[in-house]
Order: structure tokens, then C-alpha cells, then sequence
């Protein structure tokens, strides 16, 4: 890939709403993932691998579990903080914020919001630090956008649970250590436990041959009579709320994430604009490439205003999920808008690993998929404004 | 060891650069601002020779309530405290006056600058530093030991390399080679909020300089082809237009 001179886009001078200390994280990140992410990412992706000696890096940055308080290893940020992070990482590759918002708002998240003082202690440091990774297991089968029909089960066994069941679509399932797995209780009830690798009955073949997030190892999570003991179930948390407490945390960090692909690809669509010459001319200087150029950084803005505003909500504790919704289904949908728009303009080089764009855009077909696909986020705001639902 | 790093702020080496209308001062509006390139790899070196050998690093720079993010930023990349004299850095003689004045009587080992700041490139003030505080004072220096209380350092001349032991305390300006620069981490980021940045004013120095005007490079003007078989509208041209033969 050429060298990675991106540059910032802030058409609105939404720095003056970051405290000095938000700019000092995202530049920090930002210089990072130049440094360390985007001399490699290209050459991961098309082999279709995750780079995991960047997973020390990632939990020095902050990009694992940055809102968990200080004393359980987390940073003790805000949640603009959190987005930021996100934005900076995206900005680099998808794959790579697939697996910081797992460890964060997937794994972190309900062990330190569900879980018990026992479960937080052993787990957070560790996955703070990236000595230990997660997974998340909701998704199975055949039960996508329909998390509540899932079949995968626990029954009583006196001081330990017998699970059976099995998850797909799994991020980070191939290498975690652990996985934060729903599965229903014998009451139907749906219920939180951590399963640990080296269970008996325990695996996770990987799933291969994705166009998509190739730099993200994807997974199944396959419970064949695992015995997970009692004290690795959250106590109290029950029903569809629990896991969807974490996606809340997830897509609000997508929402952000997003913005950075979207800059990624507009800012590479930009400088080829002034650079590249055709009929004795750059190429930015006909109007077809100004208008595409024009739209972008204005949904780009919209995008930033908006989550923005959304992160000062959620540092409030304000942010509804329909709000959420809202955000992570405009910025994906507006990033792989600009994905698709910025890789014409690079014309035949657009296609190549040489510049960034085709692997957001193709990165961005999961990223508007996971995590509640664009239709799903759309039914959540009609559902929102109506009162009437229309999923079922 | 106790370690003085004096870094400067300057615009990102990506800026577009612009004077005001009266070409007498560079214009700040929308610039960004970064600790100097090289005060950053004198930063780091104290901060490895320290982590190794016990010891503090404090960052001092002179310039006004506007450069903070800088320092905070020294802050996080590791340094224990720092010190900012509010005042506008008029020239390098000021510059240097300043931190002499602070830090002659702190006993520190060593003071350590940039080779030069990449905005004006004077590359004084760590000679200037040495002078006032009658230390011995070394100048571009790539590789920077430390062993008790000497030092052990190399240089790049022309066509070699020159090795130099000193006896502390003594100034030091790096360059490129001694160290790579760190990228603050998220602990890093976290202490630095309760780290200590102390405010000092400045002494009196009198003005030995002024600033009469600043100008960019000419555009560079546009390329003629002219075709290889004429050598006559060559000559024309190199002779009535480029007026170079
Ligand atoms: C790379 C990748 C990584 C992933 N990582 C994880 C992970 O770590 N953990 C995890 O649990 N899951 C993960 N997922 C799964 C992801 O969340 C699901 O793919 C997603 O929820 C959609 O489910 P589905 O694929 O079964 O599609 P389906 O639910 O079958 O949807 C198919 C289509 O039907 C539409 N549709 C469904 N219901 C309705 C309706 N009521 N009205 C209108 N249209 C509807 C959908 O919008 C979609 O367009 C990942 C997926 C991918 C691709
Ligand atoms: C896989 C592949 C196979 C190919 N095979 C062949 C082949 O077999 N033989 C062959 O000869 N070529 C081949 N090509 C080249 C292909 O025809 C060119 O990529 C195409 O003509 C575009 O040229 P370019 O890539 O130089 O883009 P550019 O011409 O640089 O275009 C870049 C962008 O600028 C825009 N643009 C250019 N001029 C203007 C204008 N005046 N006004 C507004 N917008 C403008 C374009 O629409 C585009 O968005 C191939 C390309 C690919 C990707």
C-alpha cells in the first residue's frame, strides 16, 4: 500500500467541542495506526489474517475497554473518548474496530455491567491489557436479526451448567480466549455466561473465504455438553435486554467508526483528485469529481455533528437506543455511500491494494450487516416514531 | 540523573505557511502545533536513560498559555513535570536566557534541545545555553550514553564519526538516530492529568535582533518543452527569457 499521509477532515471546527485531552487520544491513536497498522493491513487483509502482534498496541492506545473504570484496568474515559478511539481505528481498517469494539463493548461491557466482583476481577484486567481476548455469541444459524427464537441452551447440573448449541458469525472466535455466550436458561429465559477456551466440548472452527472483513478472524462457537460452572453465569441480567445492553455500546462505537472510514476513503479520493491528471488536467477540476468530492465531505460533517452530539448524550446517560440506531445506520450507510463513490474516482487504481477504499468498501458490506443490519435500524426508528411494530 | 528537555512548539510539518499582510510575522490562524521532531527524540532518550538509571525529566518551554497541548503532550509521552515561561519566545538569545535563569541553580546533569526547531531552524539556543551557564555544550549529537557522571557521545562529521566523552553536567541538542520518538499511550495520557505544569515569568532580555520582514520562496514558474530539434528557439529562449546565457 503507498504510505498512509492521511490527513484529518473537520469542515466545521468540531475540534472546538473536544477538550484538549480528546485530541491528544485521537492524534496519539491516529499516529499509531500510521505507524503500526496501516504498513501491514493491506498484505493481512488480502491474505485473509489477523495481525496479532497488534494487539499490544491496541490495548496501549486505549482501544480495549477505554470507559471501564481505572481500578479494573479500563482507562476511565468518556465516551467521546471511547468514539474517537473507534473513529482512529476504523480509519485504519474495520477488522482491526471489529475486534476493539468485541473486546470492549461485547466482552468488557457486560462482565463489568452484568457480571459479579469475582468475574470482573478475573477477567477485566486481562482483557484490558490484551493478555486475554473475547468473543461475543449471540448470532446463530438460523437466528440473524432474530436474536430471541436462538436455540442454544444450558440445563442445571448442580454447581456447574451442561451447554449445548452452537453461534456463527462469531468476530475473534478462532483466537479468544473467552466468549460471552446467550444462551437460554431452562425457563426460556435468555441468560449471560462466560465460556473459556479449553472446556471440554468447547471449539471454534473458523469461517473462511469472507470478501469482507479479512483482516477480522470470524468464527463458530460450538457447544457440544460444555460443563461451564456456576459462578461464570451473570447473576442477575435476564432476557434479550443483556445482550443488547452491549450492542447499545457497540454500535454507538460504530457509529463513530464509520466517520473513520469515511475520511479514509474521501481523503484518498481528494489528493488523487489534485494529483492526477486527465485531458490535460487534474482530475478534481471537472465538476462530476467536485460534486462527488462536495457530498462527501458534507455527509461526512453531518456524520460528525451528529455523533458528536449522541456521545454527549451518552456521557449523560441520555442516549436512547433508537438514538443509536439512528446513528450507526446513517454513518455505515454514508461510509459505504462514500466507499463506493471515492473508489470510481481512483478510476482502474481504485480497484488495487495500492490505496485503501475497496477494502473499507468491502469491509463496510459487514459492518452495515452486524450489529443490526440497515433494515433492522430502520424498523427500530419506525418502530420509535409510529408506536407500531413492524419486525414480526 | 535529573534531565532538563527544553522542547519548542512548531507548526506540523504539513503546514501551508502564510505571513501577515505586512510580511513581519508568520500567521498562527488554523495552524497545528507539534513538539518539535527533534526535541521529541531528546525527550525520549532522557526519558530511557532515566527509566534505566533512576531520575526525573522535566520538560521546560517558553511561550504562552496557547501552547499547553504541547507540554501536556511531552507529559504523557512521559516526562515527570514541566515548566512553561509565559512569555512569547522573541529569539533564540531570549530563549535561551530563560532557560538559563531557571535553570541554573536546580543542579540538573543535563539540558538537552533539539539540533534545531523546525519552524526557524537557528540551531543556538543549546550552545547559547552552555555558554550562559559556563557548561560544556554539544551539538548534534546522535548516539547519547551515560555511565556515573560522564557521558559518552558520537557525532556525524564529514565522512566519519566522532566519539566524545564529557564529564556532567553539560548541553546536549540531538538529533535524528539517538532515539525514536514514542507515541503517548493511554496511561500516559491518564497521568499526565495530575502531573505538575508549573507557570514562570519571564526575566527582562533586552532585544539584540529585530525581525525586518519575512518572504515566501517565488512560485515556481512554469516548465516549457521545447522540442529536440530546436536548438535555435533553445538559445533564444535561455538568452531573451531565463537570461541565463
Ligand atoms: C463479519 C461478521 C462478523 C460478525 N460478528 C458477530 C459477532 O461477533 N457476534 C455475533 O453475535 N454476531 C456477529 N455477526 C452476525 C451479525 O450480527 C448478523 O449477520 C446480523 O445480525 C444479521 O443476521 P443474519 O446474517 O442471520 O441475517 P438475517 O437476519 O437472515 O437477515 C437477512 C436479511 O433480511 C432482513 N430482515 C431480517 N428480518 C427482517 C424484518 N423483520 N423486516 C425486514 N427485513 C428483515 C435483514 O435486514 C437482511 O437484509 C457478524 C456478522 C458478520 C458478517
Ligand atoms: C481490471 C481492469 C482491466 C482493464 N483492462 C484493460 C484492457 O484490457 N485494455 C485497456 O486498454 N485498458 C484496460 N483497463 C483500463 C481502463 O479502461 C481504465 O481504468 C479506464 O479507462 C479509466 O482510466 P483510469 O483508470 O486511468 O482512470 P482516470 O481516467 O484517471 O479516471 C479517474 C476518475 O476521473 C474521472 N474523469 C476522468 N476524466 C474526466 C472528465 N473529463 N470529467 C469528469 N470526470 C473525469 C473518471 O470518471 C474517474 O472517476 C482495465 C482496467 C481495469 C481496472
Amino acid at each position: 500500500m503507498a504510505k498512509d499521509r492521511f490527513q484529518g477532515h473537520d469542515y466545521y471546527l468540531m475540534d472546538e467541542l473536544l477538550t484538549e485531552e480528546h485530541r491528544l487520544i485521537r492524534d496519539s491513536v491516529r499516529e499509531w495506526i500510521k505507524r503500526d497498522v496501516s504498513p501491514i493491513i493491506e498484505d493481512y487483509a488480502q491474505r485473509a489474517e489477523f495481525p496479532t502482534q497488534i494487539i499490544k498496541g491496541l490495548a496501549e492506545v486505549g482501544a480495549f475497554g477505554p470507559y471501564i473504570p481505572a481500578e479494573y484496568g479500563g482507562g476511565g474515559l468518556d465516551q467521546i473518548s471511547y468514539g474517537l478511539i473507534m473513529q482512529e481505528v476504523e480509519r485504519g481498517d474495520s477488522g482491526v474496530r471489529s475486534t476493539a469494539s468485541v473486546q470492549s463493548s461485547l466482552v468488557m461491557y457486560p462482565i463489568y455491567t452484568y457480571g459479579t466482583e469475582e468475574q470482573r476481577k478475573k477477567y477485566l484486567p486481562k482483557l484490558a491489557t490484551g493478555e486475554m481476548m473475547g468473543c461475543f455469541g449471540l448470532t446463530e444459524p438460523d437466528h440473524g436479526s432474530n436474536p430471541s427464537g436462538m436455540t442454544t441452551h444450558f440445563k442445571d447440573a448442580g454447581d456447574h451448567v451442561i451447554l449445548n448449541g452452537a453461534k456463527m458469525w462469531i468476530s475473534n472466535a478462532p483466537f479468544a480466549d473467552i466468549a460471552v455466550v446467550w444462551a437460554k436458561d431452562e425457563n426460556g429465559d435468555i441468560r449471560g455466561l462466560v465460556v473459556e477456551r479449553g472446556m471440554e466440548g468447547f471449539s471454534t472452527p473458523e469461517t473462511h473465504n469472507k470478501w469482507s472483513l479479512r483482516a477480522s478472524a470470524t468464527g463458530e462457537l460450538v457447544f457440544d455438553n460444555v460443563k461451564v460452572p456456576k459462578a461464570n453465569i451473570f447473576p442477575t441480567i435476564k432476557g434479550l435486554k443483556g445482550p443488547l445492553g452491549c450492542l447499545n455500546s457497540a454500535r454507538y462505537g460504530i457509529a463513530w467508526g464509520a466517520i473513520g472510514a469515511a475520511m479514509d476513503c474521501y481523503d484518498t479520493a481528494l489528493r488523487y483528485s489534485q494529483e492526477r491528471q486527465q485531458f490535460g488536467r487534474p482530475i478534481g477540476g471537472f465538476q462530476l469529481q467536485q460534486k462527488k468530492l462536495a457530498e462527501m465531505i458534507t455527509e461526512i460533517t453531518k456524520a460528525q455533528l451528529l455523533t458528536w452530539r449522541l456521545g454527549v448524550l451518552k456521557n449523560e446517560n441520555r442516549a436512547t437506543p433508537a438514538q443509536i440506531s439512528m446513528a450507526k445506520r446513517n454513518n455505515v450507510n454514508m461510509a459505504l455511500q462514500i466507499a463506493r463513490e471515492a473508489r470510481q474516482m481512483l478510476g482502474g487504481m481504485g480497484i488495487t491494494g495500492e490505496y485503501p477504499i475497496m477494502r473499507h468498501m468491502m469491509n463496510l458490506e459487514s459492518v452495515v450487516t452486524y450489529e443490526g443490519t440497515h433494515d433492522i435500524h430502520l424498523l427500530i426508528t419506525g418502530m420509535d416514531v409510529t408506536g407500531f411494530n413492524a419486525f414480526t | 540523573m535529573k534531565i532538563l528537555v527544553c522542547i519548542s512548539n512548531v507548526p506540523d510539518t504539513t503546514t501551508k505557511i502564510n505571513f501577515s499582510d505586512d510580511a513581519k510575522s508568520f500567521v498562527t490562524a488554523g495552524v497545528q502545533f507539534i513538539i518539535n521532531p527533534y526535541d521529541e527524540i531528546a525527550l525520549t532518550r532522557a526519558l530511557e536513560l532515566t527509566e534505566a538509571q533512576g531520575g526525573t525529566v522535566t520538560v521546560l518551554h517558553v511561550g504562552d498559555a496557547s501552547t499547553e497541548p504541547t507540554i501536556r503532550k511531552a507529559l504523557a509521552i512521559g516526562a515527570t513535570d514541566a515548566v512553561r515561561v509565559n512569555a512569547a519566545p522573541r529569539d533564540a538569545y531570549f530563549v535561551a536566557k530563560q532557560i538559563a535563569a531557571y535553570a541554573k541553580d536546580q543542579g540538573f546533569d543535563m539540558i538537552m534541545t533539539g539540533r534545531e526547531s523546525i519552524d526557524y531552524n537557528g540551531s543556538q539556543v543549546a550552545s547559547m545555553v552552555g555558554e550562559l551557564l559556563d557548561q560544556p555544550s554539544i551539538s548534534i549529537v546522535k548516539v547519547l550514553n551515560v555511565e556515573g557522571t560522564t557521558a559518552t557521545l558520537e557525532r556525524e562529521i564529514e565522512g566519519g564519526k566522532e566519539v566524545i566523552t564529557c564529564p556532567l553536567p553539560l548541553v546536549v541538542s540531538a538529533t535524528e538516530g539517538m532515539a525514536e520518538a514514542r507515541i503517548p499511550n493511554m496511561r500516559g495520557i491518564m497521568s499526565a492529568r495530575t502531573k505538575p505544569l508549573t507557570t514562570i515569568e519571564a526575566i527582562e532580555v533586552p532585544s539584540l535582533q529585530q525581525f525586518v520582514k519575512y518572504d515566501k520562496p517565488a512560485a515556481r514558474s512554469q516548465v516549457k518543452l521545447v522540442a529536440a530539434d530546436d536548438v535555435k528557439g533553445l538559445v533564444d529562449l535561455l538568452h531573451n527569457e531565463a537570461k541565463a546565457i
